[in-house]
């Protein structure tokens, strides 16, 4: 009796929550993804791959100005908040926001690894995608038994 | 040495746990004492086996036995010793140890709690547990192995993860492995139910102080945990619907739907056939956890510890584990015998309103945890979901299960009185409504959803307390007659005052997670030595900073002064704390508690500020009630444990239930 009566009602809240899925899960894109997809302004997306050598500018206001490439394309990002302890230049990032009209992409939201040897799933994917993939030295896949990674963020 | 003591004890408790299970079997097959009492020593060696191997592995960090990979990779000599010894189940393999360690713990007790248990039902149950011993042993020594070796011992290790290094994180794995796999031993209840054939008020019984210890224990778990994301992380925030949160938080929801269905069968001998599969999921959903944090094939801010290749042996483990236990309750679920009838509008009714609010709560968080990697299979694309998600699905239906659950404990078994209970609720109502119009007065910005929530917040206290008033007839109490509601108060079995506690923290927790979410306030500003800075009603000034040395790391630490609007000022110390053996930086978060409300800064980098001078960016969030979302928790847990402590309970656990239902079940 039970169970017949939760079968609908699960099926209902299944059905309820796909539809919420569509209006809240937040897409995933590389420079170059982006790109190809002609990404809108306005809707929150995930940015993520290298922070470009040499690209980053702390400017006193408390904004960051940096560069995120996937060695095929690249796109300009500003944030104003704290970085994430381990961001640096040449290294993984996951960004979280929106592309402005300007083609700017402004970020709420930093995460990366509190791990120098980190790299995010999604940047590697992406660099695999786009054939830009060195190898897995940098991958949290091939750290050593037991090893730590841990990802900060910062709003 | 002791590393091949470790290895050794390890591979005999995996022979030990087979034993456990074939003895038991044999013994339950052929009706046979001697072999059943084979297979329950078993089970007890197997955990003495795992804690030798345990303490050996404890022993290389203490000793920083550099030989030991797991050692080398997780421990580093400058970490102090309480850290050496929290490292042992820092690492994926010495965490899967710590699993083992529970999970052959639970199965001892079940030897020497379940005395009274009748002899198949124990058996199966031994049994089982020893089969997912063998399992998860199994997995540790030939793909997890803690004590592996590697030729050439390096003289420095690498140290464990700083910001693991942390009194909370030290204690919330063994505290939140203990609550997972506490559902271990509710998992074989339930799997020898259905061997056995018969899921009676009695089983229930034997049940629910199991279920009741597991989810106390993963109640705290979740807790600490959430503390230490709050205070560690450094991001003012305290939940973030991350993968691993979720993990955690699914076999949560099914332990609290386990507990209230098992009531039901315990009292009136219905939903058999229900709290059967709950018991099965709960564990199901423990097993999925470890998975998910393990794998690593989501990407999650907490993921610690993670390997891809062996992710895929675990995810094998809980197929065949859960697949048997619900391809066994198929089978033999139809055969149970359907407990007493009950009109929709009755106690049991309320609570299967509960369970139905909370399975449909653990779907949504289910779905949301999982549609990345569903989409990632489909189409390729990687997508994230987030808080929005979870504010849509998951809350509405809390929100629900909130409003009525007051009104459940009211209602009288088989048959209630919804309109009396309401009757006896209406002072509840009005309290709480009051209490939202005074916060709505109070409390700035106005906003019209916290404030509802909160009021559903006052009216889970308010009700709680007008259920207990109920117990006691305060009502037909004379006024000023003190002792006679203590000495009533004191007569309540603890069951009741677990339940009230544990409602009332949840309402605790309602207002404070409100208030928190809504109310908080985030300022951030570039500030140099002698400039301040106006955060909600305080104003920061930044004295300076200096530079502290701790055991393992350098730290730069802030001196601010916070001066209230009303009241004596204060000192905050923040910290970033740089670890030269992981050449890593951490934040180490200043937080002062004023009432509930605490006022947390975060020291931020260095930025070049106009004049010349370094400046610091300097993080102030005023986080209104914040406490309450700790404390609310822990009032639950403490709830669960005085639930248990009831004599009633642990009676019934230890003891023969009376003998009519023990033959029919032999």
């Amino acid at each position: 009796m039970v169970v017949a009566a939760a079968a609908p009602t699960l099926a209902l809240s299944v059905g309820l929550s796909l539809y919420a899925m569509g209006d809240t899960a937040v897409y995933f894109y590389s420079p170059s993804q982006a790109l190809e997809k002609h990404v809108p302004s306005g809707r929150l997306v995930r940015l993520g791959g290298l922070v470009e050598t040499g690209s980053v500018v702390k400017r006193p206001d408390g904004t960051v100005l940096f560069g995120v490439t996937d060695r095929k394309a690249s796109d300009k990002v500003v944030f104003k908040g704290d970085l994430p302890d381990l961001f640096r230049e040449g290294q993984g990032v996951v960004t979280e926001g929106e592309f402005q009209p300007d083609g700017v992409f402004e970020a709420r939201q930093v995460l990366a690894k509190h791990d120098e040897r980190y790299m995010p799933k999604e940047v590697a994917d992406a660099l695999k995608k786009s054939g830009q993939w060195r190898g897995p030295a940098t991958v949290a896949a091939a750290l050593p038994a037991g090893a730590e990674a841990k990802e900060t963020g910062a709003r | 040495m002791t590393a091949e003591l470790g290895a050794f004890a390890l591979i005999l408790a995996l022979a030990l746990s087979a034993l456990q299970a074939g003895l038991s079997i044999f013994g339950r097959v052929r009706g046979d004492a001697t072999l059943r009492g084979a297979g329950e020593g078993a089970a007890l060696a197997a955990f003495v086996a795992v804690v030798i191997a345990f303490a050996a592995l404890m022993t290389a960090f203490v000793a920083s036995d550099f030989s030991v990979a797991n050692v080398v990779a997780n421990s580093n000599t400058d970490q102090p010793l309480f850290y050496r010894i929290t490292a042992t189940w820092g690492s994926h393999e010495g965490s899967m140890l710590l699993w083992n360690l529970a999970l052959t713990g639970f199965g001892a007790c079940v030897v020497l709690y379940g005395r009274g248990l009748p002899t198949g039902l124990k058996s199966v149950a031994v049994a089982t547990q020893g089969t997912l011993g063998l399992l998860f042993l199994g997995y540790t020594v030939f793909a997890s192995n803690p004590f592996v070796r590697i030729p050439t011992a390096p003289l420095e290790g690498q140290s464990l993860n700083p910001i693991l290094q942390d009194p909370f994180m030290a204690i919330h794995p063994p505290i939140l492995y203990s609550g997972y796999v506490g559902f271990s031993v509710v998992f074989s209840f339930a799997v020898a139910a259905l061997v056995e054939g018969r899921v009676d008020a009695a089983w229930a019984r034997w049940v629910r102080p199991w279920a009741l210890a597991a989810w106390s224990l993963l109640t705290v778990g979740i807790t600490l945990g959430s503390f230490w994301a709050y205070y560690e992380l450094g991001w003012g925030g305290w939940w973030f619907w991350d993968p691993v949160e979720n993990a955690s938080f699914m076999p949560w929801l099914i332990g609290t739907a386990l507990l209230h269905s098992a009531i039901v069968t315990e009292k009136r001998g219905a939903l058999t056939g229900w709290t059967v599969f709950l018991a099965l999921a709960a564990f199901s959903f423990s097993m999925l956890g470890a998975f998910l944090v393990r794998s690593g094939v989501l990407t999650s801010v907490h993921a610690f510890a993670v390997d891809p290749r062996r992710g895929a042996i675990l995810l094998f483990i809980l197929g065949l584990a859960a697949g048997a236990a619900f391809g066994l309750f198929a089978w033999r679920a139809p055969k149970l015998t359907p407990g007493g009838l009950f009109a929709p509008i009755s106690r049991e009714g309320a609570l299967v309103l509960n369970n139905l609010f909370l399975a449909a709560a653990t779907a949504c968080v289910m779905l949301g945890t999982l549609y990345p990697l569903i989409v990632q299979a489909v189409t390729g694309e990687a997508i994230s979901v987030g808080a929005p998600y979870f504010a849509l699905t998951f809350g509405p239906l809390m929100v629900a299960c909130l409003i009525i659950l007051p009104a459940g404990p009211l209602l009288a078994w088989k048959r209630g009185d919804l309109l009396g209970a309401l009757q006896r609720l209406w002072v509840a109502a009005a309290l709480a409504v009051a209490a939202g119009l005074l916060t709505y007065l109070l409390i700035a910005p106005r906003k019209i959803v916290p404030i509802l929530v909160m009021t559903i917040g006052f009216w889970l206290i308010a009700g709680s307390a007008a259920e207990l008033a109920g117990r006691i007839n305060l009502g037909a109490l004379s006024r000023g007659d003190g002792g006679q509601v203590w000495r009533r108060l004191k007569g309540l079995p603890r069951g009741q005052w677990g339940m009230t506690l544990a409602h009332i923290g949840l309402g605790v927790f309602v207002l404070g997670a409100a208030c928190e979410l809504s109310w908080r306030t985030e300022t951030a500003q570039s500030l140099v030595a002698g400039q301040s800075m106006r955060a909600g009603a305080y104003t920061l000034t930044l004295q300076g900073l200096n530079t502290v040395d701790g055991p393992n790391f350098s730290a730069d630490q802030a001196t601010l002064i916070a001066t209230p609007d009303h009241g004596v000022p204060f000192i905050l110390r923040p910290e970033r704390r740089f670890y030269p053996a992981q050449r890593q930086t951490t934040s180490k978060v200043a937080i002062e508690r004023r009432g509930a409300t605490d006022v947390y800064v975060v020291l931020g980098d260095e930025r070049p500020a106009s004049g010349g001078q370094p400046a610091w960016l300097v993080r102030v969030f005023i986080n209104p009630w914040a406490r309450l979302i700790f404390a609310g928790p822990l009032l639950m847990a403490l709830g669960g444990a005085i639930s248990l402590s009831d004599r009633r309970i642990r009676l019934a656990a230890g003891r023969r239930a009376p003998s009519g239902v023990l033959t029919a079940a032999e």
